[in-house]
């Protein structure tokens, strides 16, 4: 399918990021093997990986745009669509969901005004749900972009949303 | 308790190398380069009986062996840090909080099956742990432990830590390896087996982080030593990890074999609030749930398995009799469905249509034959798929049918909750 508004320019990397990918290229017998990492370095250049980011990327690389979207499209951390600065990631798996992780979720519903999924409207956060993230015996969890927030209580999210202001 | 791959976690400064070598770190690595050929090491590790810890027990030593049998080089070893089977996170203290252990157990695990490179596969989202990971190769690099004629020896060995991106199939090991070289991590066929046709279509290892932290207190203390702790069949320390409703979740490193009973109750410290036992996953999210009169087994793989489970991981969900079955199998099949990498059908569609069908249930709106529509569509995904992500799904649902179909029916037949708390939270 031909996307025809791939925006092409104003895409680049930084110059640190082009060198972290080529020094990177010496870790690997195939330079394939970089697709990931580059994505993860778009993302975090252009904030979100949209169509000309990923057409960027398969440039970079030299691989066929297919691949890259196809990439991109099945990892649940590469974002296609853009996402608040924070992004609120609520683990609702068993061990979370057993110590409340739904009353978290709609605690932060509440507090942030928006549904899970949604971004606020001076787009700070983004609220959206996530499996299990390896924090079962501190549940319940969340992760705001980087960083795990463990044992979560009501106090504890406004505690920690107003440090994000 | 926490005597050998815990017992750094609370040091000050448990992620510096000279902490690490003061304690004797990387002494191991030495004496199995100086002291054994790789074969050696070979022998040893499968004279322990060592067993991977990933979740399917194999015979780590046997492993190696395979790999190191077939003259294509260069081979690999991989470490599996991706940690994504829900109720599990084992390794996640000794990527974080002693990684020298991890580092050292690669290198001489790299020496014995004769690779070239090894690269760690950690979950995206431990971004914390791959950044001390980072920290703690460079040092070891600085210190000659990798890089060119490692100790004076004729071996060269790189590390290389690879970040995932959120995808629970790509820990299961030939996802792994279509991810780590930059594809959609959807599982292969197996045979060819990774020891012969891996990364790079060149002989893999695959090891868990926490078979790897084993290796070098083996070479330490030698094999018999390993093989004095707990059951014949799968010796050594193991990890525990315990969440849900009990009073001190936690790891808990254990002689493998403590009983579920102990773990539950002696360790962590017994079931919240003064409630009572309802049903225990003694595995991780895709191994059979257990009822409270299966709780006197051995956590091995021997004795997990003749009680009709799986140690698995080794992570222990517990849940109290606030909690209702249906609705934690539709939860757990809910991560299945997601997660499932789409490549063969039965696992693809078997997983969407279980939560189609589980949904409706937990809604009271299902039908008396939809237990056996179940049961149907599991036996039609049982052994049917590219990787064990398939047969895995279909666990918390046979398990829960079987051990709790009273609930089942009580959802369907008299359209209510079997527990009688808030429907919206404990269905979950
Ligand atoms: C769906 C699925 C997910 C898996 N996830 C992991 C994982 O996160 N970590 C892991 O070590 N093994 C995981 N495994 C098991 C690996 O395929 C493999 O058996 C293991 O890494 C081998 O290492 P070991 O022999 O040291 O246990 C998974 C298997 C499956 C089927
Ligand atoms: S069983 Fe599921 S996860 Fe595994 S290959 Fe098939 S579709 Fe993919
Ligand atoms: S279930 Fe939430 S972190 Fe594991």
């Amino acid at each position: 399918m031909e996307d025809t508004n791939i925006e092409k320019k104003g895409y680049a990397f930084s110059k640190e990021g082009m060198n972290i990918l080529k020094e990177m290229m010496k870790d690997y017998p195939s330079s394939d093997a970089l697709l990931l990492p580059a994505l993860y370095i778009a993302q975090e250049e252009f904030g979100h990986l949209d169509s000309g980011a990923l057409q960027y990327v398969a440039d970079v690389l030299k691989v066929p745009r297919s691949k890259v979207f196809g990439v991109a499209t099945y990892y649940t951390m590469y974002k296609t669509k853009p996402t608040g600065k924070h992004l609120v990631q609520v683990c609702t798996n068993l061990s979370c969901s057993l110590l409340g992780a739904d009353h978290i979720l709609k605690y932060l519903e509440n507090k942030l005004g928006i549904k899970v999924g949604e971004t606020t409207h001076d787009k700070k956060f983004t609220l959206i749900t996530v499996e299990c993230l390896g924090s079962c015996g501190t549940a319940p969890m969340m992760q705001v972009n980087d960083t795990y927030y463990e044992n979560l209580t009501e106090e504890g999210i406004d505690r920690i949303l107003e440090g994000l202001k | 308790m926490n005597d050998i791959l815990l017992k750094n976690i609370n040091k000050q400064n448990s992620t510096d190398i000279e902490t690490y070598l003061k304690d004797g770190g990387y002494k191991p690595l030495e004496k199995a380069l100086k002291e054994y050929t790789p074969k050696e090491v070979i022998d040893i590790v499968q004279k322990s009986g060592l067993r991977g810890r990933g979740g399917a027990g194999f015979p780590t030593g046997k492993k190696w062996e395979f790999a190191a049998a077939d003259k294509n080089t260069p081979r690999y070893l991989l470490c599996n840090a991706d940690e994504g089977e829900p109720g599990t996170y084992k390794d996640r203290p000794i990527i974080e909080k002693d990684p020298h252990q991890l580092i050292e157990g690669i290198i001489i695990s790299g020496y014995a099956i004769g690779a070239a490179a090894c690269y760690i596969y950690i979950r995206g989202e431990y971004v914390y742990g791959a950044d001390v990971l980072q920290k703690a190769i460079a040092q070891a690099y600085k210190k000659g432990f990798l890089g060119k004629k490692i100790l004076g020896k004729k071996f060269d060995f790189d590390l290389y830590v690879h970040k995932g991106a959120g995808a629970y199939v790509c820990g299961e090991e030939t996802a792994l390896i279509e991810s780590l070289e930059g594809k959609r991590g959807q599982s292969r066929i197996k045979p060819p087996f990774p020891v012969n046709v891996g990364v790079w279509n060149k002989p893999t290892v695959i090891n868990n982080v926490e078979t790897l932290a084993n290796v070098s207190h083996i070479i330490k203390n030698g094999p018999d030593w390993f093989k004095s702790m707990g059951p014949e069949k799968c010796p050594g320390p193991k990890i525990y990890s315990i969440s849900g409703h009990v009073n001190k979740p936690g790891n808990y490193e254990l002689i493998m074999g403590t009983s579920l009973k102990d773990l539950i109750y002696k360790y962590a410290g017994g079931i919240k609030d003064g409630k009572k036992l309802k049903a225990v996953i003694p595995g991780g999210a895709s191994t059979p749930v257990l009822k409270p009169e299966h709780i006197e087994v051995n956590m091995d793989y021997e004795s997990v398995g003749a009680v009709g489970s799986m140690l698995g991981s080794g992570a222990i969900m517990v849940m109290d009799e606030t909690v209702c079955m249906v609705g934690v199998t539709r939860r757990l099949l809910k991560f299945f469905a997601h997660e499932s990498c789409g490549k063969c059908s039965p696992c693809r569609e078997g997983t969407h249509w279980l939560v189609q069908i589980l949904d409706r249930i937990v809604n009271n709106e299902g039908k008396t034959e939809d237990i056996d529509l179940m049961l149907d569509i599991c036996d039609n995904m049982r052994g049917k798929t590219f990787c064990p992500l398939g047969d895995g799904a279909i666990n918390p649902v046979l398990s829960t049918i079987k051990h709790f179909r009273d609930e089942y029916l009580i959802h369907i037949e008299e359209k209510r909750c079997p527990v009688n708390y808030p429907h919206s939270e404990y269905c979950l």
